[in-house]
């Protein structure tokens, strides 16, 4: 208590005035006169008196430092005095200032926001009960080592019977309902997925209202039931807590809410708003099937079990099921695993490493550039640092001094870059298009903290070089060198190339993998889908049972559909499918050719499985090389035995014969299947930009086979004209024709094109801009270190005008002296780029780590702004007039 | 006394609470001559040593201190105990007592053992 209250007193010590110094020499004055007085009484002479009295109370001086530093708190008020002193040199030079903190806020900015994702997604654990026991377990052909399948439901429930090493097992499916009012509110489409009971259980989660479902829930033939997430419940239910134990419609029938889960549950993505039983929705011949495979498993291992081994044993159990039924059907022959976070986090990893090596780049060049300020600024100051080392400052006072100039500007850059970090945080979540758990991405007090600690590092990276270079040994020989020395601080400039170099290595290396990026990106942006990109809307519904259970009812809604919007003006051209090229794989289907001799059992052939209604070719611009594509004559179940394939699958299955007329077998649920005539071959298209042209099928959608026909997509072409304007016209048109059924993804196929190609459109837009900004940081370098070498010659190139040197030469002296660190530089960072491009291969598209053009177009930007930069100093040096050169010092 | 610096530290600051605690309100200088007086002359107190003392034991809140005229009608400066002081006097000393018994126990001849 009384040393806080010491401490206190001497904090405000700190801001006293004068006045207790000077009451404090009055009671020094008294107390030598009263010392005196007693003296003189004694009968010693004044004099003598004083003499004795000033001996005996030692220095007044030493007493008065003594008192002052016990009044204050000395090593705060040194600081303090340095700030001031930082604040005054920088506010000197405003330029200065300004550029250093920009520099660093921008850097400190990047890496604090890329931090806050990086932590969120990648490193912090998943919000479940023991995550680290929770695994995700796969098909897997132990032929690919990288094979990693859906899994069917047949293969789960025998892999869930058997297994030794998991405490739990559990399946779920993607899914969707048409989501229909009560009481007119509008109908929606909403993501969903079937889950067997044991879901949430096993992962730990417990439904906020109401309960979790049971395993009388998850039943065929069980009362319907449902969990809401809490998003739908918000926002469809009103939050209102009364909806548990209500009924809803789902596909216009009713279910029973039976839980709402919490708000942080957003496994496996935030769009899916419910949750039903696995058993109760999925159709029984699914859920016998070891063909199918639709289903993702995730299991908890007991404690103390390793993944390996228990993924072992049930893959041992897969292989029994493969060798009894893989002559019937396609089945995986074994069982692959990893944690539940490597999947959930899947694709983001490396962009988002890239990213945060590209901002620590930044970062790291961003403090060598401020470096390189500051030791310009130390050899400016160098007579004012000799002179006070020669007065007795420390080597140590100094170095603070300096350090303390660098932590100010990195302080208030850190300050403004954390700003700049909430900002870019929210800006990067938003425009990352599927990040895992965006919504749990935002600052906290750790990334705070981790801003806070690379500030300080920043700080005293970028200052102690310069520091102690300029307060090293030598430092008094800036006192002797007070006139006519030339060239005098070539340490210095060294030290200043050194930095350069660096700086120029780390760029070249950034810009590399910029370009690299770029070009991959560039590449998958022209890659042609095979079809029409333009002026081509698109959007999607689903017909449900029971309202269109027959084929009649769902044929007659896709006609009436088609004639309406071909009727609109501006529509070219409309057609029908499930899915346009570039919008994923959706599913294939197992095919035999009753032409061909039978395959070796346990050899299956798939195609790419689509459907498509008279006018979806042309409307789609996908060209028919040859036969005929589907007319209205393939309607009803009736006379739908035809189909349309790709070259691909011409090529891939029919290779030295005409396909056309050929028949398919197609097994939908029932061995043998049915045979399919094939009726046409039309060009290929792709399921995904980045992923090779893959055999497709597609069957006739006006068939109105409740399997196919329910799921449709619909597509309309209008020429030369934006497409856009159609949208609206045409939903009111669905609306009138059945006001329950919702339609969603209204996409023009520019935007479906543009959503795969976002993210890396995205990093390699934010990797060249940290590029660019670095290229400009080294930039602004060369800049700097080149009109100081020149400022510091202009003794020596007056010298040299005066003994006759021709200004080209001046010109070639001072770019070569300048071009040096860049050359250096270049050469550097194009060996590091070799390496560090190996590190960012597996996320290029159709190009090579080391591409020529990219390399080439980074030399040469590079040396045009090296050349810009060191042009103007050149230029200035020949301009040098020996007269007043020589006069100067 | 050799070496007195030591000994100074530990001990001026119970000096000068005691002196105080017996004589009242007394000026530095005061303070001074009492203590050297008392220690019969084997001490001597210059600025360096006694001001700082002073200033720690005001700022810890055990004396307090005011100007006034001295005896010759001079301005001095008083310093008197709080009552904080008051207390802490009795304790230092008490802990200085016992202090000093267990070292006399050590340096007595061993007799009894």
């Amino acid at each position: 208590m009384r040393r806080l209250r010491a401490l206190w007193l001497r904090v405000r010590g700190m801001f006293a005035s004068g006045r207790a110094e000077a009451e404090f020499s009055a009671e020094l004055e008294s107390h030598l006169a009263m010392n005196i007085e007693d003296g003189v009484r004694a009968g010693l002479s004044r004099e003598e008196a004083r003499r004795q009295a000033l001996i005996r109370l030692g220095g007044m001086e030493q007493a008065k430092i003594a008192q002052r530093e016990r009044c204050g708190l000395p090593v705060v008020e040194a600081l303090g005095r340095d700030v001031a002193y930082g604040v005054r040199t920088l506010r000197k030079n405003p330029g200065f200032a300004i550029v250093s903190i920009l520099v660093i806020a921008i850097g400190i900015g990047a890496n604090a926001a890329l931090f806050t994702v990086v932590r969120s997604v990648l490193l912090r654990p998943l919000p479940f009960a023991d995550p680290d026991r929770l695994v995700m377990m796969y098909g897997h052909n132990p032929d690919d080592p990288d094979s990693r399948n859906v899994v069917a439901a047949g293969d789960f429930y025998e892999w869930q019977k058997a297994s030794q090493g998991f405490e739990q097992m559990a399946i779920w499916r993607w899914s969707g309902y048409n989501l229909s009012g009560q009481k007119n509110e509008l109908p929606e489409m909403v993501s969903a997925a079937y889950g067997s009971w044991n879901l949430f259980s096993m992962l730990g989660v417990q439904p906020v209202l109401g309960r979790s479902f049971d395993p009388n829930d998850d039943k065929a033939g069980a009362s319907r039931t449902v969990i809401l997430n809490w998003g739908l419940f918000k926002r469809r239910f009103n939050g209102d807590p009364a909806i548990v134990g209500k009924t809803i419609r789902l596909n216009s029938q009713t279910y029973t809410v039976v839980g709402v889960l919490p708000g942080w549950f957003t496994y496996p993505d935030p769009e899916v708003q419910l949750w039903t039983p696995y058993r109760l929705e999925e159709n029984p011949q699914n859920i016998e099937s070891h063909f199918n495979h639709m289903g993702h498993v995730i299991a908890r291992l007991k404690p103390g079990v390793s993944r390996e081994q228990a993924t072992q044993q049930v893959s041992g159990v897969q292989h029994q099921l493969f060798l009894r039924y893989n002559n019937s059907g396609p089945v995986v022959a074994g069982v692959t695993s990893q944690p539940l976070v490597n999947e959930v986090v899947g694709e983001v990893k490396k962009p988002l490493y890239i990213l945060m090596g590209a901002v620590g780049c930044l970062l790291l060049i961003a403090c060598l550039n401020l470096s390189n300020l500051l030791v310009a600024r130390a050899a400016a100051r160098r007579k004012e640092i000799a002179i006070r080392t020669a007065l007795g400052s420390s080597r140590a006072r100094l170095c603070r001094e300096q350090l303390t100039e660098s932590l100010l500007i990195c302080v208030a850059g850190g300050a403004v870059g954390l700003v700049l970090a909430v900002w870019a945080t929210r800006w990067l979540t938003t425009r990352w298009v599927d990040m895992p758990r965006a919504e749990a991405v935002h600052p906290d007090g750790v990334v705070v903290a981790f801003a806070v600690g690379i500030t300080l590092l920043t700080g005293i990276l970028s200052g102690l070089l310069p520091a102690l270079s300029a307060t090293g040994r030598g430092v008094l020989s800036a006192l002797q060198d007070a006139s006519r020395t030339i060239g005098g601080s070539a340490s210095r400039a060294s030290l200043r190339k050194v930095l350069l170099t660096a700086e120029i290595a780390l760029t070249v290396v950034l810009l590399v993998c910029a370009g690299l990026l770029f070009k991959s990106f560039v590449r998958l942006r022209s890659v042609d889908l095979g079809c029409r990109t333009d002026n081509v809307l698109t959007m999607k519904f689903f017909l449900r049972r029971p309202k269109y259970a027959q084929p009649e009812q769902i044929v007659a809604f896709h006609t009436g559909l088609l004639e309406k919007v071909r009727a609109l003006p501006g529509v070219e051209g409309a057609g029908l499918t499930n899915v346009v090229p570039g919008d994923g794989y959706y599913g294939d289907t197992g095919i035999r050719f009753p032409e061909h001799p039978p395959l070796p059992p346990g050899v299956h052939q798939f195609a790419i499985y689509r459907t498509a209604g008279p006018g979806y070719f042309s409307a789609m611009g996908i060209p028919l090389v040859r036969g005929r594509v589907f007319t209205e004559d393939e309607r009803g179940m009736t006379n739908d035995k035809h189909i349309v394939i790709n070259q691909q699958f011409a090529r891939e299955y029919f290779p030295n014969e005409d396909s056309i007329g050929k028949h398919v077998f197609v097994s939908w649920e029932s061995d043998p299947g049915d045979a399919y005539e094939v009726i046409g071959i039309v060009g290929d298209t792709l399921y995904a930009l980045d992923q090779p042209v893959k055999p497709m099928i597609w069957f006739p959608i006006l068939s109105g086979n409740p399997v196919e026909s329910v799921d449709a997509m619909l597509v309309v072409h209008s020429r030369g004209r934006d497409v856009t304007p159609l949208a609206l016209p045409i939903q009111k048109l669905i609306a009138q024709m059945d006001p329950d059924l919702p339609v969603s993804r209204v996409l023009t196929m520019e935007q479906i094109v543009g959503e795969s190609t976002a993210n890396s459109s995205f990093s390699a837009t934010l990797v060249l801009a940290f590029a660019g900004l670095s290229l400009l940081l080294a930039a602004v370098g060369l800049y700097g270190v080149l009109s100081y070498l020149v400022t510091q010659r202009t003794t020596e190139i007056g010298i040299r005008i005066a003994l006759g040197a021709r200004r080209t030469q001046l010109l070639q002296l001072v770019m070569l002296d300048g071009l040096r660190p860049a050359f250096v530089g270049l050469a550097l960072g194009i060996a590091g780029s070799v390496g560090a491009t190996q590190l960012i291969r597996s996320v290029l598209y159709a190009t090579r780590p080391l591409d020529a053009v990219v390399y080439v177009s980074v030399i040469v930007t590079l040396l045009l702004a090296a050349a810009a930069a060191c042009l103007v100093p050149a230029w200035r040096a020949t301009r040098v007039n020996p007269i007043q050169a020589l006069r100067a010092e | 006394m050799g070496n007195k610096a030591d000994v100074w530290q530990g001990t001026l600051a119970l000096m000068v609470l005691k002196t105080l605690e017996t004589m009242g309100s007394l000026h530095g200088y005061g303070i001074a001559r009492r203590i050297e007086q008392t220690s019969g002359d084997l001490l001597s107190l210059n600025y360096g040593t006694l001001y700082p003392a002073l200033l720690k034991l005001e700022q810890e809140g055990y004396i307090t201190s005011s100007w006034g005229a001295s005896e010759n009608n001079r301005r001095a400066k008083y310093y008197e105990l709080t009552r904080a002081g008051k207390k802490q006097v009795k304790k230092e000393a008490a802990d200085w007592e016992q202090t000093t018994a267990i070292l006399a126990r050590f340096l007595a001849p061993a007799e009894e053992a």
